[in-house]
């Protein structure tokens, strides 16, 4: 008799087990629950930043062989013998706006002391680093010429290398 | 015989009003010392009673306490400091500056919580090598340094969220920078960077993020575990001292230093 009970306990939940497991289960519910919600909310869903698509006025206005910095937007605009082309300025180390250095022909990073080429030669492209902790070379961004033939660059959006955009 | 100070001192002790604020009353007994220790809720943290060694100078160079006394300063200035603080992107820089050369004492609060924080970061370090090279650290006191490890990061990150609320150029930068690194987090850097900042880079959201996180969520997290920290110290065996030590748990930190000479096996 008394080893039948036993076993029956030992099978079934007690009532303070159940409870305490109903309980446990509830809550590791609710703390998923808020862990989500808590997510959403910090994330917020509408940004009030700069557009990443900016125009940069007519290709007249940039001469042959020029790299032409718009501080504001953090990137070049350069018109090489090949074409247009719109280079990233933030730097792919820490994300320091990087300077044209016209004396040097060079992009340089005034942070940690990376360098770019601007310019394409066999060995590297524009974009390429030339020394320095940057990782990667400066990104080349999407560019093209709207309806009313202006310059148009998405600083969202990078593209392979050396595609240029011919006027 | 006149009455000296001391004596109205101990009347106002005897009186019904102080005996209701501090109930332990006057008395120089060990008792009376201890009770006064015991039920005030700052002091209860403590021990009723401490060996004197564990008093001296040379036994922790005052370096924990006085970190807390520029905490205490960098709350004090920052409640002041925030009078006058807009954490809004047109008005941040203004205000600092007006803090400077406007409001009344504002250049000395603001270099006043300026030179405490560098004394802060600085203080918890010289602490921190003070316990780790004394062995403080060892068991039983393992997890109030544990404690004292995450203290270190609020500090160190109390110090990151404030870098940004001037709104200068330094400003800006360290803090793209900074938050740049947690880009390379593996995986979720991406994610971090974004909840950190509010956005993709840094903006008006970052700046309110950053007040908040330097004006209540990490001071907050601090005092918990300031708290703690006092705590433990009493449940942990008072400071480290190493005369004061129990024999076993002196045993065991010399063994950890000194080589172990290995007895001879009897011969049988």
């Amino acid at each position: 008799m008394d080893e039948k009970h036993n076993q029956t306990e030992s099978q079934d939940l007690s009532r303070r087990t159940f409870f305490a497991k109903l309980g446990i289960g509830s809550l590791s519910i609710a703390a998923a629950g808020t862990a989500a919600f808590s997510y959403q909310y910090l994330s917020p869903n509408v940004l009030y930043e700069p557009s990443p698509v900016i125009n940069a006025g007519k290709p007249e206005s940039y001469p042959l062989d020029s790299v032409t910095q718009d501080v504001n937007s953090g990137i070049y605009i350069i018109h090489s013998q090949e074409g247009f082309f719109a280079l990233q300025a933030v730097c792919t180390h820490l994300g320091c706006m990087t300077t044209w250095k016209q004396e040097l022909g060079i992009i340089a990073c005034p942070c940690h002391g990376s360098k770019f080429y601007v310019h394409s030669e066999d060995h590297h492209k524009p974009g390429d680093k030339i020394e320095g902790p940057a990782p990667k070379p400066l990104p080349w961004n999407k560019m093209w010429i709207n309806d009313d033939g202006d310059l148009m660059v998405d600083r969202s959006t990078e593209i392979p290398a050396m595609q240029f955009v011919r006027v | 015989m006149p009455k000296t100070l001391a004596n109205y001192f101990d009347e106002l002790r005897q009186t019904r009003i102080w005996r209701s604020v501090f109930r332990s009353g006057s008395g120089t007994s060990t008792l009376h010392r201890s009770l006064a220790i015991q039920q005030n809720v700052f002091l209860h943290l403590f021990s009723t009673k401490v060996r004197k060694r564990m008093m001296s100078f040379s036994a922790t160079w005052y370096l924990g306490t006085l970190t807390f006394g520029t905490f205490l300063i960098l709350v004090l200035t920052g409640v002041l400091l925030m009078l006058y603080y807009h954490p809004s992107v047109p008005q941040a820089y203004a205000d600092t500056k007006d803090l400077q050369f406007v409001v009344s004492s504002g250049m000395f609060l603001r270099n006043l919580h300026r030179w405490s924080a560098h004394a802060m970061v600085f203080l918890v370090f010289a602490h921190m090598f003070k316990v780790f090279y004394r062995g403080a650290y060892r068991p039983p006191r393992e997890f109030n340094w544990v404690i004292g490890v995450v203290l270190l990061l609020i500090t160190l990150l109390l110090s990151y969220t404030g870098y940004l609320l001037p709104w200068d150029q330094l400003a800006f930068w360290a803090i793209t920078v900074g938050s740049n690194i947690a880009l390379a987090v593996p995986l979720l850097g991406q994610k971090i960077h974004f909840l950190l900042l509010g956005g993709n880079a840094v903006n008006a959201n970052a700046l309110l993020r950053f007040y908040v996180l330097h004006c209540v969520t990490l001071p907050l997290a601090a005092v918990v575990l300031i708290a703690v920290h006092f705590w433990r110290i009493r449940k942990d065996g008072g400071l480290y001292v190493h005369q004061s030590e129990p024999a076993r748990a002196k045993a065991a930190a010399d063994s950890a230093t000194a080589q172990v000479e290995i007895p001879k096996p009897e011969a049988k």
